[in-house]
């Protein structure tokens, strides 16, 4: 491919010899997966609850574009752009989270979502990336310069984001939020000990969550104690698979998905399977495997702190809301209501995630004094 | 600038080894996803290919299991009577449905489905094929011939879901007791909904009590007294008095249970279990029992009917014309409202409640069926309560209750337990005794005058030695009792003897006609149908006749003078 000459110093040119092609052709594959999906699996729903049968195809198509145009974009920042962005939108979904408790409207239970003119938003989707990137500068900069106390002014944002987040009430953003800082902590060099009173801490937090809210007290006991309550959503999210079998039924030919409660959301990956069966299934699983892995193994060449804490917990945070929504569906885990990063409908989702990947895509791009090229998962020799 | 160079390389030292540690870590990282990936996708193979495909083929024990049950859980059990004579069952039909997003012309289907149903109008189908829904249901229960219809028609958008409808093949005969199921064969009255969950999944038919032929023998009798006397309704009951079963069980009017639809309330109304009457004269049977229970040797004490009773602003009053003393036996038989008061009151209030207690007529009959209804029992009872109930006033219980009570005393004392299901008499079997031997002996003698010499004279049957007790109650309407609204009804047992049924009948609002001299009490209304049952029924059943000898009353001699015949003009002047 010769789009562009490598000597073309143009900001597009570099980019493209600079940016992960093939992150981002498989970033590309899994949207357009996601509309063929969320067109299979939404007029069900659709219908149930009384609008045109296309309504989530559309609206999911709309979003689409201007997802993928962030996704660009973003990718061409610069490292000091990245931040700086991230510090902008850091402050600016904090405030509408504030604004959320205050005039948020209530959705299933929680307060997520604000409604903009035509579009509802829901900021805690913004605010993980965000908060990612910031606290991996933070962290990184403490390594630069250690009279910065980088380390404390992140886990004073992670206190607030997490409490933002808990107020909503939202455990599954909570989590991963905390997931992805942990991971930050621990790429950054904590000692194991520490790393292993913060498991400690974080499992007695789970167990506190599960106690104070009702909601995720029924779905954990449900999950542990199928006889315990009802269990028909992951009834018919297994229903899914089997009636898919290795091949599936053919797209748009699956019969247990019209019955799925949210299959165009949280339960899409069972409406993958029982439409395009096992096979596809894995390769999906493949897919997101070689996102978060290439992204990872690229960061192994970089000599800045920052790039690798922020893609470390940017890909974290992907691969596992990728995990957590095939475990629901799988029945490994308890049913949580996340979506599946690119696929599933949902604006504020697909825009986060968007913005997430676009940062990946900005961080691993090739920087000037970059060290030797590898292939491959490798493990560079201490000292090297 | 030595000192600045080494700290640049300590810094620079210490962000290498940071670096490397955080690459170590990443390796780490990448690990644990690599294995979550993996658990995933192993998942997914197992939940897909190993419990789906795989499993599918196979018919493990467990899935025969719940193959079997699911089969079993869908066919609602029959309702047969004694002999297996069927009474409900469930028929598998093809019920009518349409998805209107898939019909093409509206218009044409409505038309057409008009066209085979004829019940259904054009306008209505029209709107339910045009409904914004992927399923509305045309007709419920099609006969095969409808359904070969709709088949032939072959419009896409008609499916048929398999349903059970539950018929009835002997129609109104048992309604009342049997019931009925909704659509969705659910019981929502009689056995039907008392025995809902054993009917849904039981494992055999459900067996009653009830002789078809005797059911049959009391309808027509009933309906015959009913139509002769312009009655508003009727009831009867037939029990055998050793186990308590129910062998015939009539509430008129009746309805089809087959036929859907609106039914009048009153129809459905089961007057035998759900009703509650003022017994009359049928009571005294246990004001006797009472007395002779405290009064071993009691038979001829004697009573001053010739007063009116006085209780402070009550007065009880006695239409009949013997005036003079009258001992026990003559009360009985004559009817005595005074008579019975004074019996009432000398046994006392608590040893008359305990009485009517132990024999169930205080509260709720158990009995297994869903209406039921508990006696209407004065709240503070006083004196004056004994008196009036001692006659059967003032007092509402149900024919079943009344029923099971006089069983209890007929069969020699051991209290018997009403029941419908047969072989269900477990709870009779442990014979709880209510009255004495001695008693309940009397009373049987007692009831065998009322016929041979009483007011119950024509519910006699040659051979059979009949007894029973008449009643006539007056109905209570808002203004006071009415004298123009009677209950009329008859209580029998028979042979006398050695009691083997009970029988029960009551005509609600009688009206008199020529050949019963303008009367219609008890003893012209109900009599004579309990004795054209007794009639069919030693037929059917093979009973054989008795020797006259063997009569019961020749014994009450001595306290009945044998000069004395009761004129019948004079006996429909009493209350009954």
């Amino acid at each position: 491919m010769k789009l562009f000459s490598r000597t073309d110093q143009s900001i597009i040119s570099r980019w493209w010899w600079t940016v992960d092609r093939r992150l981002l052709a498989t970033l590309i594959l899994l949207m357009v997966i996601g509309v063929f999906l969320v067109m299979a699996a939404s007029p069900s729903v659709a219908q149930r609850i009384g609008l045109d049968q296309f309504h989530f195809v559309i609206r999911h198509s709309i979003v689409l574009v201007p997802a993928i145009g962030i996704m660009l974009c973003v990718s061409l920042l610069s490292l000091q752009n990245v931040r700086r962005l991230s510090f902008l939108m850091l402050a600016g979904s904090i405030v509408l989270m504030i604004l959320v408790l205050l005039v948020g409207e209530e959705i299933k239970g929680a307060q997520r979502w604000i409604h903009l003119p035509g579009f509802s938003l829901q900021p805690s989707e913004i605010v993980k990336p965000a908060f990612i990137v910031v606290a991996a500068w933070f962290i990184a900069q403490q390594k630069e310069n250690p009279n910065l106390p980088g380390m404390r002014i992140a886990v004073g944002l992670y206190g607030l984001v997490a409490a933002l987040l808990l107020l909503q009430p939202d455990m599954g953003m909570t989590f991963v939020t905390t997931c992805c800082f942990m991971v930050i902590v621990f790429l950054a060099g904590m000692p194991l000990r520490y790393v292993c009173l913060l498991g400690g801490i974080g499992a007695g937090g789970a167990v506190a969550v599960y106690h104070t809210f009702s909601h995720v007290k029924s779905r954990v006991d449900r999950f542990l104690d199928p006889e315990s309550g009802d269990t028909y959503q992951i009834d018919k999210s297994l229903a899914a698979f089997q009636n898919g079998g290795l091949f599936g039924t053919g797209p748009g030919l699956g019969e247990v998905k019209a019955t799925i409660p949210d299959a165009h959301a949280d339960f899409i990956f069972s409406v993958a399977g029982e439409e395009l069966g096992v096979v596809f299934i894995l390769i999906l699983i493949a897919m997101y495997a070689y996102v978060v892995l290439r992204g990872l193994n690229r960061v192994m060449d970089s000599e800045d702190m920052f790039v690798v804490l922020g893609t470390g917990g940017l890909l974290s945070m992907f691969g596992l809301q990728a995990l957590v929504h095939m475990g629901s569906a799988l029945s490994l885990l308890p049913t949580k209501g996340m979506t599946l990063p690119f696929i599933s409908y949902g604006g504020s989702s697909l825009l986060g995630i968007s913005l997430a990947m676009g940062m990946v895509l900005a961080l691993t791009r090739k920087q000037a004094k970059s060290g030797v090229a590898r292939g491959g998962l490798s493990i560079r020799p201490i000292g090297g | 600038m030595k000192t600045l160079s080494r700290t640049t390389l300590h810094m620079t030292g210490s962000k290498r080894t940071a670096l490397d540690m955080a690459r170590g870590r990443i390796v780490l990282i990448s690990a644990i996803f690599v294995i979550s990936f993996i658990i995933v996708a192993g998942r997914a193979l197992d939940v897909a290919v190993i419990q789906g495909t795989w499993g599918q083929g196979q018919e493990t024990r467990t899935s025969l299991l719940e193959h079997k049950n699911e089969k079993t859980a869908t066919v609602r059990h029959d309702i047969v009577d004694r002999h297996g004579v069927i009474l409900a069952r469930s028929l598998k039909t093809a019920s009518l449905y349409a998805d209107p997003k898939i019909i093409t012309h509206p218009e044409t289907v409505a038309k057409d489905l008009t066209a085979i149903f004829k019940d259904m109008s054009y306008g209505d189908t029209l709107k339910k094929l045009q409904e914004d829904k992927r399923f509305v249901w045309i007709k419920r229960n099609l006969t095969p011939d409808e359904q070969y219809k709709i088949l032939y028609l072959g419009h896409p958008g008609l499916s048929f879901q398999e349903e059970e409808r539950r018929v009835y093949p002997q129609g109104e005969l048992a309604a009342h007791v049997v019931g009925i199921t909704n659509v969705d064969g659910g019981g929502l009255s009689g056995i039907e909904a008392s025995f809902n969950k054993y009917l849904g999944q039981g494992t055999s038919p459900l067996a009653l009590t009830l002789d078809m032929r005797l059911q049959h023998v009391l309808k027509r009798e009933i309906s015959y007294a009913m139509t002769k006397h312009r009655a508003i309704g009727g009831a009867g009951l037939i029990m055998d008095v050793r186990n308590g079963e129910i062998l015939a069980a009539v509430s008129l009017p009746d309805f089809d249970p087959n036929l859907s639809g609106d039914v009048k309330d009153v129809k459905r109304f089961n007057r035998l279990t759900l009703g509650v009457y003022e017994p009359g004269s049928t009571f005294k049977l246990f004001t006797t029992a009472a007395y002779l229970e405290k009064n071993k040797n009691g038979l001829g004490d004697k009573f001053d009917a010739t007063q009116p009773l006085v209780f402070g602003r009550f007065k009880i009053n006695d239409y009949h014309a013997e005036d003079r003393l009258m001992n026990v036996a003559e009360i009985f038989m004559h009817s005595s409202n005074i008579g019975s008061a004074l019996m009432g009151h000398k046994v006392g209030t608590k040893d008359f409640k305990d009485l009517l207690s132990d024999l169930g007529l205080m509260t709720a009959p158990d009995i297994e069926i869903a209406e039921i209804s508990a006696p209407l029992i004065p709240q503070n009872w006083g004196d004056i309560n004994t008196a009036t109930a001692a006659f059967g006033h003032g007092i509402a219980v149900s024919p079943v209750q009344l029923v099971s009570a006089a069983a209890s005393v007929m069969n020699g004392g051991i209290k018997v337990k009403p029941t419908f299901i047969l072989n269900r008499d477990i709870e009779n079997k442990r014979g709880i005794r209510v009255v004495s031997p001695e008693t309940a002996h009397h009373i049987r003698q007692l009831m065998r005058l009322v016929v041979t010499d009483g007011t119950g004279s024509k519910a006699d049957v040659v051979g059979y030695h009949v007894g029973g007790k008449t009643g006539t109650a007056e109905k209570n309407t808002r203004g006071g009792y009415d004298k123009n609204r009677l209950v009329s009804s008859f209580l029998g047992v028979f042979p006398s003897e050695s009691p083997q049924y009970a029988l029960y009948i009551m005509i609600d609002e009688p009206k008199p006609t020529k050949d019963t001299y303008g009367y219609a009490t008890g003893g012209w209304v109900a009599a004579p149908a309990v004795r054209k049952t007794i009639e069919s029924m030693v037929a059917i059943l093979g009973m054989e006749p008795q020797e006259p000898k063997d009569d019961l009353k020749g014994s009450l001699a001595r306290y009945v003078p044998p000069k004395e015949k009761i004129n019948m003009q004079k006996v429909s002047h009493e209350t009954e």
